[in-house]
């Protein structure tokens, strides 16, 4: 066992940018399930995002056109989840998994003939003074400008849904539907807004795959952190800042994986690459058995169809 | 504008009729699709649904394949589409179904090379036990701890593949393999394997045990007051609990089921079909088995014929992969065009759907 | 009197297979009370909603101080000076007050001056509010000071009230009715809706009755008895259900010290629930909404277990049975939530009998279901029972409020329990459905059955019970006969006052 490549300092920069891609697809579902709506084709989103993205930043040769690009793409497939689940009333959980196997079979066929292709360069940001900083330095201010772009998204969630007017009106749609309704505010409008932000911030999370933490082009090379995303929600009871906590947490676990895995520790590498799913799961049973928070935490109406009568 | 107003029942005519109109709108949406990718939607089309049944060219391979890919798809989607009716969402099955045939394998592999009537069947059910114990866990996991059996049994899908990884690399490889990944050859292990019972017609085990699965299963739900609770708490849960159905012994009921199945479908395919255990040997049956039971109405004659439509759409696909260069995915494009034209659709047999003459809120 | 404030000129709303409003028209002058009367289903709602620019009517005009009115949204209305408390569905548990009174305000202020409006005007009314609290921590009473006070603070020129009282305690509709006439002397109207003729006597000067869509009658309600009123709401005659007072006799159903722990998100626990009741008795059990109804039910009806000899049937312990098994014992429920939780509703009626009467009726044998026999117990209910209904092929959702209740009730009944606890038998249920489901309960004690009837209506339980308990925050009274119970007594009970019962009975 060489523990040569274990440097704890270059294991917590890793973490970041383990995390950011699962940090930007869970804010965005954050944001769909506190309007109400349960939307589990994630990984579809970000998969079509990873490969939306690599294309348009392989063909621009600009790694933030492709970035862009991304979020148009997981915000249009997250438009056929709108459409499905609030105009047409399908049930959400199927509509979500259609949109997941849907994404990776699009994705599969977008993406042929990008297999091995080097995308364009996304430049770190400098940061003068703070990345020389000793230690916190390389840790926290030498990464590539999506890493704080990331932050500030969730800042940005946090103070809209706690302090702004139309924050409050995405809370009241996802607590009770009826009474919002009632009270004149357009639900359904709300709702496809908010399943289209997630779409957006889902693809711009499978375009940091794909362009700034692999970076290549791989099928299906998402491998569940959609999924993860998901979880990571419930894992947050709803709430931004714990979101990035909850992230950060996974990143590290990721990274330590990987490490352990490169470090050729006695363990097979199929079951170290177990782990993640199997902590995702552990930490799923231990946030939801806390019973009575759970259900103080999660929008009243989350996953069930809205119908105006009348 | 166009408005929705909620038919005071659902209808049966729409009920039946929307999956053949979902089948018409993908071929559709399809034809545009291969066009894009610039091939002949007609040909295409033609390549998919007819050439495999009618072409005396590649009938006599294709129509016993029919079965083959079948059998596992009809067999996942009866398990699944019970634990639908009941809102239970095991949408792991493609787990299950590895665990299964990894179990039934343990036992063929075990075994090798005595001989003995005994194995087989062992094997069948070393392969429900396997899948019922993988789907278990999600059960316990959501009747003790509340846990979201969506996520959960979703994950394990990726431990599933880990495990079938390791095992196809590390205890299950072919000591004379001379290194190769993958298993000894199951279907060539006369006492374990799961060969074709009737000369060409591509009917082994596994579409005798979807057969009976669907008419197990159509019972169940139509005639029994399981089926009945099944759907009463998938409908109405608050109606269900009321009645007295506990929810947590159908959750373990459900899943259990589904669970059972999933690993029989794996059992049958490693031995048979597949060959031996590999580490691509799944085919992502367990995930096309939820369109499948979806597109059959989560009813089991439904869900049989439904089962050999997609079954059609995979070896189409594999024809016109073949002879038009279309590429894999596209199928796998058209199989998701599939799910979202049949959710789409499905507003029609609840929905009655009006012009708008005036703005309503 | 000057031009009217509001005035309604030939309304007419129709949906597909109804007419819910049909020519309406009324007027409403400035610092009036106007009441709105009318059964379930009469077509008040409709009429409301399009004032409050929820929905727009198919024909006919509104006019405001003279002027053409037609809102779109509530928004508009809102401008216009109309507010609106409603009597469900527009409040978020997991908002705070000061959040809550926001969302009903087009231009709130920032959070904090609003919260100091809040206390400000809350207290001026003489309905003091806490801005900071969870709605979902209040009372009823106080969910419904939280909705007057967000319409209060839009100074509004009308406001609607939908049904206010059916969630108060009668010292509580005192504390309105003081602030609804203090709203009037400040010049404001007030558009009444209620099917409580007292209370209308009480409070309006000029009512307008609403039947099968339309306007049958206008008078000064004060002016009228409320038996005269009765009749230009339902159109007959309506007889009162009687019987001759009960004898005691066994006790069939006992429950000590029952607690359970609420398993909803904002629900009620109950707290050493006792009671008892005999053979022949009806108890009737009142208390404002959200006191721990739906959790008694749930402890009665098996949903919700307890310690075994919480609850004896018979004398048999039950608590720690489930549904079906208390089914065996006797022991039968009709639950307040119709559809979704007593009845399915996407099934039909032939399932829907089976929902319950699988066991008891035998329409399952060796686990498989008797088609025949669900289908002729479903037809037993609807003929006995009077349900409307083309058949027991027909999805429960298809029915009526009234029908889908006389459906569920007929149900139990027919099944012949020994104990039967209804809540709520007759919410949103039109009077003639209501007094028939009134009298099956009676006769069902009449012939030796014990009878719970949870009830958020005090007159329904003057009217059918023979003794009277509160429910206050999970706890429940000692029973009164209701023979010499007065009102001001009833509402010490629900407010929790009382507690020296025993040592005055």
């Amino acid at each position: 066992m060489d523990f040569s490549s274990f440097n704890p300092m270059v294991l917590a920069a890793a973490l970041m940018v383990a995390a950011t891609p699962i940090l930007l697809a869970a804010i965005g579902e954050l944001v769909v399930e506190r309007s109400g709506v349960l939307n589990l084709g994630v990984e579809g989103m970000m998969i079509t995002g990873a490969v939306v993205g690599f294309t348009a930043a392989v063909t621009t040769g600009n790694p933030y056109l492709g970035m862009l690009a991304a979020m148009a793409g997981g915000a249009a497939l997250s438009l056929i989840f709108g459409v499905l689940t609030q105009l047409l009333k399908a049930n959400q959980v199927a509509s979500g998994l259609a949109l997941t196997l849907f994404g990776l079979g699009f994705s599969a066929l977008l993406g042929q003939g990008y297999a091995g292709v080097v995308p364009p360069r996304t430049a770190k940001l400098d940061l003068g003074l703070l990345s020389d900083i000793p230690v916190l330095g390389p840790i926290l201010f030498r990464h590539d400008p999506m890493v704080y772009v990331s932050v500030a998204i969730v800042v940005a969630v946090w103070f809209w849904l706690t302090y702004t007017r139309s924050g409050r009106i995405l809370r009241a749609v996802g607590e009770n539907h009826d009474a919002a309704h009632a009270l004149g505010y357009r639900v359904l409008r709300v709702r496809i807004l908010a399943i289209m932000f997630g779409g957006a911030c889902a693809g711009m999370g499978g375009a940091y795959l794909s362009l700034i933490r692999v970076p290549q082009w791989t099928e299906g090379m998402t491998a569940g952190i959609g999924w993860i995303a998901l979880a990571l929600v419930v894992f947050a009871s709803w709430r931004p800042v714990r979101a990035m906590l909850g992230a950060y947490l996974f990143g590290g676990i990721l990274v330590l994986q990987l490490n352990l895995q490169a470090a050729g520790i006695r363990i097979p590498a199929e079951y170290l690459a177990m782990s993640p799913y199997l902590i995702t799961i552990l930490v799923l049973v231990i946030m939801s058995s806390g019973r009575a928070r759970k259900s103080l935490a999660a929008p009243g109406s989350l996953g069930k169809p809205f119908h105006a009568a009348g | 504008m166009l408005r929705l107003d909620k038919r005071p029942q659902p209808s049966k005519r729409w009920n039946w009729a929307t999956p053949f109109l979902a089948v018409l709108l993908t071929m559709i949406a399809g034809g545009f699709l291969f066009m894009a990718l610039g091939k002949d939607p007609f040909i295409a089309i033609k390549l998919i649904f007819w050439d495999p049944l009618f072409n005396p060219q590649v009938a006599d391979y294709s129509r016993p394949q029919l079965l083959v890919k079948a059998g596992p798809l009809i067999l996942i989607a009866v398990g699944l589409s019970v634990g639908f009716r009941a809102g239970i969402w095991n949408i792991g099955a493609e787990g299950q179904y590895i665990i299964g045939a990894l179990c039934g394998a343990a036992v063929a592999l075990a075994f090798w090379p005595a001989e003995g009537w005994y194995i087989f069947p062992l094997m069948v059910l070393a392969g429900a036990f396997g899948g019922w114990a993988w789907a278990m866990i999600p059960a316990i996991l959501k009747t003790r701890f509340n846990t979201n059996e969506i996520l959960v049994s979703l994950l394990l899908v990726y431990v599933a593949e880990k495990i079938l990884a390791a095992m196809s690399v590390g205890l299950m490889r072919n000591p004379d393999g001379a290194g190769f990944p993958g298993s000894r050859n199951i279907a060539q292990y006369p006492a374990a394997a799961n060969n074709e019972l009737i000369a060409d017609t591509g009917m082994h085990w596994g579409v005798v045990a979807a057969f009976i699965a669907v008419i197990f299963t159509y019972i169940m739900l139509h005639r029994h007051i399981l089926g009945f609770q099944v759907q009463l708490a998938g409908q109405a849960p608050r109606a269900a609990k009321f009645a007295g159905v506990a929810p947590a012994r159908l959750v373990v009921l459900c899943l259990g089921f589904s669970g059972a199945m999933a690993g029989l479908a794996g059992m049958f395919e490693v031995s048979g079909p597949a060959r031996l255990v590999s580490i691509d040997f799944n085919a992502y049956y367990g995930f096309t088995a939820i369109i499948v039971a979806f597109l059959g109405r989560l009813h089991p004659v439904g869900i049989a014929l439904a089962g050999l439509l997609m079954a059609l759409t995979y070896i189409g696909g594999e024809l016109a992969q073949f002879t038009l260069g279309l590429p894999s995915a596209a199928i796998q494009v058209f199989q998701g065009m599939l799910l979202f034209f049949l959710l789409a659709v499905d507003v029609l047999s609840n929905y009655r759907i009006r012009l708008k003459t005036h703005e309503a809120a | 009197m000057t031009e009217p404030l509001l005035s309604i000129e030939g309304l007419t709303k129709a949906y597909p297979g109804v007419i819910a409003n049909s020519d309406v028209s009324f007027s409403i002058g400035k610092g009036e009370i106007h009441a709105l009367l009318g059964e379930n289903g009469a077509g008040k709602s409709t009429l409301v909603k399009a004032v409050y620019g929820l929905l727009r009517p198919d024909s006919g005009q509104m006019l405001w101080r003279g002027q053409p009115y037609a809102p779109a949204a509530p928004t508009q209305a809102r401008q216009a000076g109309v507010a609106m408390v409603f009597q469900h569905f527009s409040l978020f548990d997991a908002l705070d007050v000061a959040e809550n009174v926001a969302l009903g305000m087009d231009r709130p202020p920032p959070i904090r001056k609003l919260a100091a409006r809040i206390r400000e005007v809350s207290t001026a009314y003489g309905l003091p509010l806490d801005p900071s609290r969870l709605v979902g921590e209040l009372s009823a009473g106080e969910r419904q000071r939280v909705e007057i006070v967000r319409c209060l603070l839009q100074d509004p020129h009308l406001l609607i009230m939908d049904e206010p009282t059916s969630v108060l305690t009668p010292q509580e509709v005192d504390i309105l009715f003081r602030t609804l006439r203090q709203l009037r002397s400040e010049g404001r109207s007030i558009l009444y809706i209620s099917h409580k003729l007292e209370e209308i006597r009480a409070l309006c000067e000029t009512a307008t009755v609403l039947r099968h869509g339309e306007v049958v009658a206008r008078c000064d309600p004060r002016e009228q008895t409320a038996r005269a009123l009765a009749e230009m709401m339902v159109g007959t005659a309506l007889h009162r259900p009687e019987r001759p007072a009960h004898k005691p006799g066994r006790v069939l159903l006992e429950v000590r010290d029952l607690n359970l722990r609420s398993p909803y998100a904002f629900g009620t626990s109950l707290k050493d629930v006792s009671l008892t009741v005999q053979a022949g008795e009806i108890l009737g059990i009142g208390g404002v909404a959200g006191n721990g109804q739906d959790e008694l039910l749930a402890g009665l009806s098996g949903e919700l277990r307890s310690r075994a000899d919480a609850v004896r049937v018979k004398g048999d312990p039950a608590g720690d049975k489930g549904p079906t098994a208390r089914r065996a014992l006797g022991l039968l429920c009709a639950p307040e939530e119709r559809l979704g939780h007593a009845a399915a509703p996407d099934m039909n009626l032939t399932e829907n009998a089976l929902l319950t009467g699988a066991w008891r009726e035998k329409l399952v044998r060796r686990g498989f279901i008797d088609a025949g026999r669900a289908r002729a117990f479903a037809e037993r209910i609807i003929r006995r029972f009077d349900v409307r209904t083309p058949g027991p092929h027909v999805a429960a959702r298809a029915l009526s409020g009234g029908n889908l209740q006389k459906f569920v009730i007929g149900r139990e009944i027919l099944q012949r329990p020994e104990v039967l606890v209804v809540n709520q038998p007759t919410w949103g249920v039109d009077a003639s459905a209501a007094a028939a489901i009134r009298q099956a309960l009676m006769d069902l004690a009449q012939n030796g059955a014990a009878v719970v009837v949870i009830s958020q209506d005090l007159d329904e339980i003057l009217e059918v019970a023979d003794t009277f308990a509160a429910l206050n925050g999970g706890r429940l009274s000692a029973a009164r006969p209701v023979k010499g119970l007065t009102m001001e007594a009833i509402g010490l009970m629900l407010g929790g006052a009382e507690g020296d019962s025993d040592a005055a009975a």
